[in-house]
């Protein structure tokens, strides 16, 4: 499912180079549960943002259901992202103002679907991630925060991806909010979805069946339950 | 595609009103303010520039006394030195004279049942209403008959008939009384609209002897208008008076001549160089508005596009290509600036219409390329303003644009 060969991240910033990721090789079966944690500046974050395509690897290969990313361009970068990943963020990222509905829908626009067909995925994919029928025309600022990170679960899977990335989708809940969001994602991977889970509490990656721990750029351990 | 854009741009402006609303407001009112502007100032030109012709067309004004050239100058403003000999001269020995009116005016005390009024008695002949381009509302102009029979009647302007008789009366028939002198009204003429140095409308008209006999008391004339036949033949009928009159009063030096010639194109040249600059200052008003409204455009687009670079990143993380990215974005400049546009222009016209309506000296007049100009800047400015910052949030890497704060 997801092969990663001695990936490295240089940020240049002036004449400093910063490594962020110094080598790291994985590999992620379809129908895992993954968390990687690590502390801030640990690189983890970047390894997310190359696992999930929205930036590329200075060196290294990374290939994802078989495609090789890192010499993909902006655009085709972005229809990979459409296909084949769904993103849970820390921050929700809904688009204020908007309805549930609407917020769900948005990465299928400019598909080849009917409005009918997007609705209707909506629908299946807010219910599937647990939301009540009645707040399905709510505007997504007048919900709560685990409300707003379910509509978030429910748009990552509209695409019916290959892997949903979740990046640190507790760090705005409290406690109780975050363990339901994290029941939700414990019911899709039995459901079959392949989970990669972004976080620094380690109670948090305790749902998960595998945990990679990332520091300083290199992968520290490996640890299947 | 095209209707997912559209949409898109519907809900994208429809969620965030007060946004969209104050963007449009600040295009509006660039737009408006350019426009009624612009109209206005064409207005006060176009009503100089009429004012100016209602004097009469192709006329050239002989007043007695020479403008004070430096030294001695006898006789100055003087008032005695034109007489009807002098206007007869003319006419029957200069060519390409259309029409000659002799005028000998005096401020008069004027009287009629119960009113009164101070205005300016013009002693004339019937020639006046055609180089002064007088019409007649009712009743007759002086005939040639009144002339020189000394008659006593009188020919009201519009304003000395509202004065002493009320507005939109008919005073033909009645009496006023001129100097203990009663006259019969013969005729109202048509308002002309003031023409700046005297009002053609608050006159009234009678026969030049009879106003020599009954109130001057002299046989002067205060000035004398000249018709030419057409706008050449002008300066050289200019010249020929002053040869003439120079040759019938024994003077020889032009510099020391007891009368003085002004023709119409002197004030028109006048007028247009106050016009012009006139001009200058209303299109430099109408630039600044321009350049004020849009900047308040462009910070307008920068700002809200600016606000949105969060919004760009998650619609790029979810997998939505940049070109339709850039063209929602560029689809929701176009529709604000001509949403707003459209309502400018709606509003500067309404404005200058307003402006007509309560302003009666005053007929603005909108120009299609301040119109086009107005709206051309706007839409330009906030389609580029619009666009761009969008543009440039759409080729930043996803992360980026999701952590811009």
């Amino acid at each position: 499912m997801i092969k990663c060969k001695g990936l490295k991240k240089i940020y240049v910033n002036g004449d400093v180079e910063t490594a962020a990721l110094k080598g790291v090789s994985f590999d992620i079966e379809k129908g895992e549960f993954v968390a990687i944690i690590g502390p801030s500046g640990s690189g983890k974050s970047t390894l997310m943002h190359i696992l999930g395509a929205l930036d590329t690897p200075s060196e290294g290969e990374y290939f994802l259901d078989g495609q090789e990313v890192s010499k993909l361009k902006d655009d085709e970068l972005s229809e990979l992202r459409k296909n084949k990943i769904g993103f849970v963020f820390q921050a929700f990222n809904l688009l204020p103002r908007t309805t549930v509905l609407r917020n769900v829908m948005l990465p299928l626009l400019y598909t080849e679907t009917t409005v009918k067909e997007r609705e209707e995925r909506a629908k299946e994919c807010l219910r599937y991630a647990g939301m009540e029928e009645s707040k399905f025309y709510n505007l997504s600022n007048q919900l709560s925060g685990g409300q707003m990170q379910r509509v978030a679960i429910a748009r990552s899977l509209i695409n019916n991806p290959a892997i949903i990335l979740a990046d640190e989708p507790t760090g705005n809940l409290d406690t109780k909010t975050s363990h339901i969001v994290m029941e939700a994602f414990l019911e899709l991977n039995k459901k079959g979805h392949t989970i990669v889970l972004i976080t620094h509490e380690p109670e948090i990656a305790q749902f998960a069946n595998r945990i990679i721990t990332i520091r300083d750029g290199v992968l520290e351990s490996d640890i299947k339950k | 595609m095209i209707a997912d854009i559209l949409k898109e741009t519907f809900w994208s402006l429809s969620a965030n009103k007060v946004r969209s609303g104050l963007t449009i407001l600040g295009i509006v009112i660039g737009i408006a303010s350019v426009i009624t502007m612009v109209s206005i100032g064409q207005g006060a030109q176009a009503s100089i520039a009429s004012s100016i012709e209602s004097i009469g067309s192709n006329l050239i004004i002989v007043r007695p006394g020479a403008q004070r050239t430096g030294g001695v100058s006898s006789g100055a403003g003087s008032n005695t030195t034109l007489t009807m000999d002098d206007s007869n001269a003319i006419k029957a020995e200069i060519q390409n004279v259309q029409a000659i009116a002799p005028e000998d005016s005096r401020r008069a005390q004027v009287t009629a049942k119960g009113t009164n009024t101070n205005t300016q008695i013009v002693g004339t002949v019937p020639d006046y209403a055609t180089v002064r381009s007088i019409a007649m509302d009712s009743g007759t102009f002086i005939t040639d008959q009144a002339v020189k029979s000394s008659a006593k009647v009188a020919v009201l302007g519009a304003t000395a008939r509202d004065d002493l008789f009320g507005a939109s009366s008919n005073p033909i028939g009645q009496i006023i009384r001129i100097r203990n002198v009663d006259f019969d009204v013969i005729g109202v003429t048509v308002a002309k609209g003031g023409s700046g140095f005297t009002n053609p409308d608050d006159s009234i008209y009678v026969p030049i002897t009879s106003a020599q006999h009954f109130i001057t008391g002299d046989t002067f004339v205060s000035t004398i208008s000249v018709a030419a036949v057409d706008q050449a033949s002008m300066v050289a009928v200019q010249n020929q008076i002053s040869d003439l009159l120079l040759k019938r009063h024994g003077i020889s030096d032009p510099l020391q001549a007891d009368f003085s010639l002004v023709n119409q194109a002197d004030i028109i040249a006048t007028a247009s160089s106050i016009t012009g600059t006139f001009t200058i200052l209303l299109s430099s008003i109408a630039g600044i508005s321009l350049l004020v409204g849009g900047i308040g455009i462009m910070n307008m687009m920068l700002t809200t596009v600016t606000e949105r670079t969060r919004e760009i990143g998650l619609r790029k993380a979810v997998g939505i290509k940049k070109i339709y990215i850039n063209m929602q974005f560029l689809a929701e400049a176009v529709a604000l600036t001509f949403l707003g546009g459209a309502a400018g222009v709606a509003l500067g016209w309404g404005a200058s219409i307003l402006v007509t309506k309560f302003v009666s000296s005053l007929t603005t007049q909108v120009s299609m390329s301040s119109v086009l100009l107005a709206f051309g800047v706007s839409a330009g400015v906030g389609i580029v303003f619009g666009f761009y910052p969008a543009r440039r949030a759409a080729n930043l890497s996803p992360m980026e644009a999701l952590r811009y704060e």
